[in-house]
C-alpha cells in the first residue's frame, strides 16, 4: 500500500540542536500510527514539520503523491491535512460554535456534528475562552474534525482530560479510521496501546524504534530509553 | 446579525439624523466633524481592532485621500464626487503597496514599518510642495465641492452628507464583521498561527484587511477635504496617526460603536477642557489615564464586557 504520507532523510537542526535528524517515516492510508518518546525527543518538532509550522533544515516530506516540503501550512491544509495542538490554543474571544465553524469553512452542518461528536453540542454559544482546560482540549478536536481532513494530527489530545472522557475519545478516534488517516502523539500509555495499530518511537531526535504496540511494549531499547536504566542490557 | 446588534446601531443613525434638526449651530458643526473623523476611526479599527495589525502610519491612508480628492479638484478641476473617489482609490493602491512591505513583519517591527512609511508620505509631501503646496496647504476650489448642485460647504448639506457617509461607514464595518471574512480576521487577531493552520491564507486575509481599512480611512480623509475645504500637510503628520489609535483604543477596539464613541469623547473632552483652562490637555490627560485604569478595553469594550457579551 503506497503512504498517506511519507518522510525520508527528515531533520532540523536549532542553531547547534540538533532537533531532529534522519527520519524516515511512512503512514499507511486509514491506520492509527502513534509517536511516543521521553520529553524533548523531538516528537513537536517532527510534526510541526509535517504540517509546515518549521521548515525541515534537510530531508522530503510526501503527502499523497506529492512532495509538500516547502509548501506553506494553509496549502497542506487544503490537502486535507490537520493539526490539534498541544497547548490549547482555540479562538479563546468566540464562542465554541464559532472556533468550529473557522475550522469547517462554512459547511454548517459540519459544526453541529463535530460538536456533537465531542461531547460540547450543549456548549455551541459558550465562549471558548469561558471553557475549562478538559473542555477546550475537546474543542481542539472538534476543530480538527470539522476539518474533514484525510490525515489528522492529534498532538497530546488527552492531555488534561478526565477519564471518562479519555474512554469517549479513544472511543471517536476508532470511528474515524479508515476514512482519516491518525497521527497521535500521546503520553499516555494505555491510550497509546489500545488505539494504535502501529508505534514510531523517537529518542534524541532519531527513531528508536517502529512496530506494532506488542513489539514496542517488548522493545529493550525502547524500554531502555523510558526508564533510563538498563542502556547496556539494551545493547545485549 | 442579530436583531440586538442591528437596532442598535440603526438607532444611533437615527439619533444623529435627528440631532440634524436639533443641534444649536455649534454642537451641529462639531458633530458634523466627529462624524467625518470617526469614519477615519473606523477605518483605523478594521485593521487594529478587528485584524490586530497595530499600524503607527494610517495618517498617510487619511492623507492620501484628503490629498487625492484636494489635488484632483485643485488641479485638474475634477467635480467633488469623482474627486472623492480618486482620494478612496489612493488610499487603498497605498494601503495595498504598504501592506505587501509592511506586513512581512509583525508586532513591534510593523509598528515601526508603517510609522517609516507614513513618515516617507508625509516628507513627500513637503518636498514636492510645488505641487501640493506642502506647509501652508490649500483650500479645495468650489467647483470641487459640489454636489448634485449643493454646496458642500453650507453647513445642512455638509452634515448630512457627513452622516450619509458615517452611516456608511458605521453599518458597513458592522456587516463586514459579521461576514465569514470578518471572523477570519478576529481568528487572525486571537491566534494566527492557529488560523493559517485552520487553512487560511494569513498573508493575503491581512492584506485584504489592511487594504480596506486603507480605503475607509482615506474615504474619511477625502470627505473631510471636501466638506471643510482646507487641505493641508498637518493632517498627514504622526499626531494624526496617533489620534486614530487613541479615539479606537478610548471607545473600544475591536467594537463597530467604539471608533465613533472615542472620537466623540476626545472631541467633546478637548472641547470643554479648552473652555476651563489654557492647560486643557493636563485635563485631557488625567482622564485617558482614568480610563485606561477604569476601563481598559475602551468605554464600549467596557459596556460589552459588562452588560452585552455579543456586542459587535
Amino acid at each position: 500500500m503506497t503512504a498517506i504520507l511519507s518522510t525520508s532523510g527528515l531533520g532540523k537542526r536549532f542553531d547547534g540542536l540538533r532537533a531532529n535528524h534522519d527520519i524516515d517515516f511512512a503512514l499507511a492510508p486509514g491506520e492509527i500510527h502513534a509517536l511516543i518518546g521521553p520529553n524533548g525527543a523531538g516528537k513537536t518538532t517532527f510534526v510541526s514539520m509535517l504540517i509546515g509550522r518549521l521548515a525541515p533544515s534537510e530531508g522530503t516530506i510526501r503527502f499523497d503523491g506529492r512532495d509538500v516540503t516547502r509548501m506553506p501550512a494553509h496549502r497542506r491544509v487544503a490537502l486535507g491535512m490537520a493539526y490539534t495542538f498541544q497547548i490549547t490554543s482555540v479562538f479563546g474571544r468566540l464562542s465554541c460554535a464559532e472556533n468550529v465553524a473557522l475550522a469547517a469553512r462554512g459547511r454548517d452542518a459540519d459544526v453541529q456534528r463535530a460538536l456533537e461528536r465531542v461531547g460540547l453540542a450543549e456548549r455551541a454559544a459558550e465562549i471558548a475562552g469561558d471553557l475549562s482546560y478538559g473542555h477546550q482540549r475537546l474543542l481542539e478536536i472538534a476543530m480538527g474534525l470539522a476539518q474533514r481532513p484525510r490525515l489528522l494530527i492529534l498532538d497530546e489530545p488527552t492531555q488534561g482530560l478526565a477519564e471518562s472522557e479519555v474512554a469517549a475519545f479513544k472511543q471517536l478516534i476508532r470511528a474515524l479510521v479508515p476514512d482519516t488517516t491518525i497521527l497521535l502523539i500521546e503520553h499516555n500509555m494505555s491510550v497509546v496501546m489500545e488505539l494504535a495499530d502501529r508505534i514510531t518511537v523517537l529518542n534524541f531526535g532519531e527513531v528508536l524504534a517502529q512496530g506494532t504496540p506488542a513489539q514496542i511494549h517488548d522493545n529493550p531499547a525502547v524500554q531502555a530509553a523510558y526508564l533510563g536504566t538498563g542502556g547496556q542490557d539494551a545493547e545485549d | 446579525m442579530s436583531r440586538r446588534d442591528l437596532t442598535l446601531h440603526l438607532g444611533l443613525v437615527a439619533v444623529l439624523f435627528l440631532l440634524h434638526f436639533i443641534l444649536p449651530a455649534y454642537h451641529h458643526g462639531v458633530l458634523a466633524r466627529i462624524m467625518v473623523m470617526a469614519v477615519y476611526a473606523i477605518g483605523y479599527n478594521i485593521a487594529f481592532g478587528y485584524t490586530g495589525l497595530l499600524s503607527l502610519g494610517h495618517a498617510m491612508f487619511f492623507g492620501a485621500g484628503l490629498y487625492g480628492m484636494g489635488l484632483a479638484g485643485l488641479h485638474y478641476g475634477v467635480p467633488a464626487f469623482p474627486a472623492f473617489l480618486i482620494g478612496t482609490a489612493c488610499g487603498a493602491a497605498l494601503a495595498f503597496v504598504v501592506g505587501l512591505l509592511a506586513l512581512r513583519t509583525e508586532g513591534v517591527s510593523f509598528m515601526i514599518v508603517t510609522l517609516m512609511f507614513s513618515q516617507v508620505a508625509y516628507l513627500a509631501l513637503l518636498y514636492f510642495g510645488a505641487f501640493t503646496h506642502g506647509d501652508d496647504g490649500f483650500v479645495v476650489p468650489d467647483a470641487s465641492r459640489t454636489l448634485m448642485g449643493l454646496s458642500l460647504s453650507d453647513e445642512g448639506t455638509r452634515y448630512l452628507v457627513a452622516w450619509v457617509l458615517f452611516s456608511g461607514a458605521l453599518l458597513g464595518s458592522l456587516w463586514l464583521i459579521r461576514q465569514p471574512f470578518g471572523r477570519v480576521l478576529i481568528a487572525l487577531r486571537e491566534n494566527e498561527e492557529r488560523a493559517r493552520l485552520l487553512g487560511y491564507d494569513t498573508k493575503r486575509r491581512k492584506l485584504a484587511a489592511l487594504v480596506i481599512s486603507g480605503a475607509v480611512s482615506a474615504a474619511s480623509g477625502a470627505a473631510y477635504a471636501a466638506l471643510f475645504g482646507y487641505v493641508g500637510a498637518t493632517f498627514a503628520g504622526v499626531q494624526y496617526s496617533i489620534f486614530a489609535l487613541l479615539w479606537v483604543l478610548l471607545g473600544g477596539a475591536g467594537t463597530v460603536l467604539g471608533p465613533f464613541v472615542g472620537t466623540l469623547f476626545m472631541f467633546y473632552l478637548i472641547d470643554l477642557a479648552t473652555g476651563l483652562t489654557d492647560a486643557y490637555m493636563l485635563i485631557a490627560g488625567v482622564a485617558l489615564v482614568g480610563l485606561t485604569l477604569f476601563a481598559p478595553q475602551g468605554i464600549v469594550g467596557e459596556l460589552r464586557r459588562r452588560f452585552w457579551k455579543d456586542l459587535p
